[in-house]
């Protein structure tokens, strides 16, 4: 109780400012005093089951609501990448012909891209072949770019979450310890983090971080893709190296394809991690100054459970929230990373492509990113639905 | 103006001296702005100041590491790394100031017209800036580069467009608030157009917080463009740009040649770190309460 002294003025505001959205934060009043008290929620089988139904409908229906919500995204993302595939530079037609083409084989080609149509017309004809999973061809390499991509994907995702869970198993605990024990020698801690973290230019920690490791130290491999040349790929059953070794049983392997990722996911998590801290800081500490703890701390729970179980619990909701902003980050990031460690992912074949002109390649991760993040943030959200202990009590 | 115009002096004044307490208060707001005076300076000065010419090369000094004559080294050509530093300030900041510049005047417009009329102007607005933020903005904004072309301005467009949605967002927010204030609604009596109205009295009351996301988002614009110009878009390899001096050094980090990507990478840091603290010191000075 000793430390509770702090969050009384923040605790007061609350009720002055008490609008409902905020009231029903954290367990019902009387829902908390049954369990304050010892009885087990469900002791009353009956009741207990039919707001567990009805709590379940009324989860399923606000995920629904949600993938609806979602389509509206999905269509923008659409317009947009088909503008920016017709707003190349100069003339489409005369670009794919080639430099050596002439007026006929210009509008030999135009007619076959479907350019001489009605923009319109165009459009449906862009978005039935996104449909059939027809990205168009990258010119460089002249294979079909969905394919590239999904080929390329799983290294991508390998670099992004283990970089998002070593972030996490960090930048959370770290928050939280921050916000626990403010003004101590952890909050300035999370504060430097916080700070250092928002102006570390990615591409620029990555290199530092293999000039110490590799050059200087020795310890880390070069940085020099997914796998050293005296290791085999294991059997693709996900693509993720690393978990496609432990299947596959050879830990030499494993090993091999840990040294390789150290580096580049660690160099993405120092960028995630200061979004994730300065969050579950900041959540944290409302968490800690609301009426619902002042109720907990007041029943007399021991700090431990106020913290962890009660104003935790609460406290996670705003950073699941910010795991979709970080994450948007951490795709575009990803290109920076996987060119510093040529990491054949999706992002250095986009840079690649970019280098040699390769526009439907280019457009082509454009949108895939696109519509993966938007599949993210829809996730995102369902799991906010899951978690959030509001929902739980079948409102 | 009319209505404002009494208050002025002792806001102005109450303003400054709160100023001045915040940053006697808060020596790192201090420090930030110094170094903010700094990094202007050096924009400014720069190539009056650098010691040798950015571009000029010498193969018979190719590649020695920091001393006295060279203080950030030589690169693979023999040019000067501490001139080229210094001389990349104006570019990149060039870059960013307009790109920021460009959205901050858009998305202020924008957002301010879908917080005074709502409707279908907000409908509508919301949906561009939804369907922005639907994609991962480093992402769009590389998609932008590759479709308008491969030149600086462009960089500067397609940064201005990925910050859009901060901009008309916190415009947005402010402006609706304000819409039925009593200062709004006297003007209003008063004959005063919408326009008017929008523009001389409710836009500069929602001036201060779109500063602070101004300053806030400059260090992200900095980070982004250099970012851009580190994976080969916009500047071309001779200029001096911190993010392709970074892109031209990883090549040799493998060897040792660490100051090549270094002191640019340090630069570049340098400037997104005091744009940061600058923005939080700014925030402070114009709320309080939000200070973390």
């Amino acid at each position: 109780m000793a430390e509770s002294g702090g969050h009384g003025v923040g605790g007061a505001a609350g009720v002055m400012g008490g609008s409902a959205p905020y009231a029903r934060r954290g367990p019902s009043p009387t829902a908390l005093g049954r369990w304050l008290k010892g009885e087990r929620l469900g002791e009353d089988a009956a009741i207990a089951l039919a707001a567990g139904r009805a709590a379940a409908r009324a989860r399923a229906r606000m995920i629904g609501r949600r993938v609806l919500l979602s389509l509206p995204a999905l269509v923008g993302v659409v317009i947009v990448s088909f503008v920016l595939t017709r707003a190349l530079p100069g003339d489409p037609a005369a670009y794919f012909a080639g430099p050596a083409a002439d007026a006929q084989s210009i509008a030999e080609i135009r007619a076959q891209l479907g350019l001489d149509r009605s923009l319109p017309e165009q459009f449906l004809v862009y978005v039935g072949d996104l449909l059939g999973g027809d990205l168009g061809q990258s010119i460089s390499t002249g294979q079909p770019v969905l394919e590239e991509l999904a080929r390329r994907l799983p290294a991508s995702l390998e670099l992004t979450l283990s970089a998002l869970i070593l972030s996490t198993l960090v930048a959370v605990p770290l928050g939280v310890a921050a916000a626990a024990r403010q003004g101590t020698w952890v909050d300035h801690a999370c504060r430097a983090v916080v700070t250092a973290g928002v102006s570390l230019p990615t591409f620029f920690t990555g290199i530092a971080l293999v000039y110490v490791f590799y050059y200087v130290l020795g310890w880390a491999p070069a940085p020099l893709g997914r796998l050293d040349l005296l290791y085999f790929p294991p059997e693709p059953v996900t693509g993720f190296y690393t978990v496609d070794a432990v299947l596959a049983g050879e830990l030499e392997t494993l090993r091999g394809a840990l040294a390789q990722l150290a580096l580049p996911a660690v160099t993405l998590a120092l960028f995630t991690m200061a979004p994730l801290a300065r969050m579950a800081r900041a959540a944290m500490l409302e968490a800690l100054g609301s009426d619902y703890v002042r109720t907990a701390r007041a029943a007399g729970l021991s700090p431990t459970r106020v913290l962890y179980g009660v104003a935790f619990s609460n406290a996670m909701l705003p950073v699941v929230t910010t795991l979709g902003m970080v994450f948007s980050f951490t795709l575009g990031a990803n290109v920076l990373v996987e060119k510093v460690f040529a990491w054949p992912g999706v992002g250095s074949y986009a840079v690649e492509a970019l280098v040699v002109s390769d526009y439907a390649a280019v457009q082509g991760f454009v949108l895939a990113m696109a519509v993966l993040f938007v599949a993210l943030n829809l996730l995102i959200d369902v799991i906010y639905t899951l978690i959030d202990p509001r929902t739980r009590q079948g409102a | 103006m009319t209505a404002a115009t009494p208050a002025r002096p002792t806001g102005l004044r109450a303003f400054l001296a709160h100023g001045a307490y915040v940053l006697r208060d808060n020596p790192v707001t201090l420090i930030a702005f110094a170094l903010f005076l700094f990094i202007v300076f050096c924009a400014v000065f720069g190539p009056l100041l650098a010691p040798y010419d950015p571009l000029e090369s010498n193969a018979a000094r190719a590649l020695q590491p920091p001393s006295a004559d060279h203080w950030f080294g030589t690169d693979s050509l023999g040019r000067d790394v501490f001139s080229r530093v210094l001389v990349a300030t104006r570019l990149d900041l060039a870059i960013s100031v307009a790109a920021v510049a460009l959205s901050f005047c858009a998305g202020s417009a924008i957002g301010a017209a879908a917080g005074y009329w709502g409707g279908w102007v907000d409908a509508v607005t919301g949906r561009v800036v939804d369907t922005i933020m639907a994609f991962p903005l480093f992402v769009l904004a590389m998609g932008i580069v590759a479709a308008l072309g491969n030149t600086v301005e462009n960089i500067v467009y397609a940064t201005a467009i990925i910050n859009l949605p901060f901009y008309a967002r916190v415009a947005r927010a402010e402006v609706a608030i304000r819409r039925e204030a009593g200062f709004a609604q006297a003007a209003r009596l008063a004959g005063n157009s919408d326009l008017r109205v929008l523009a001389l009295h409710i836009f500069p009351n929602a001036l201060p917080p779109m500063m602070v996301q101004l300053s806030l988002n400059m260090g992200w614009a900095i980070l982004n463009a250099a970012g851009l110009s580190f994976i080969g878009l916009g500047v071309r390899p001779p200029t001096p740009e911190w993010g392709i001096m970074v892109a031209e050094g990883a090549n040799f980090i493998v060897s040792g040649e660490w100051w090549l990507a270094i002191f640019p990478g340090l630069a570049l840091m340098l400037a997104v770190f005091t744009f940061n603290l600058l923005g939080d010191g700014l925030r402070d000075l114009v709320d309080p309460r939000r200070r973390t």
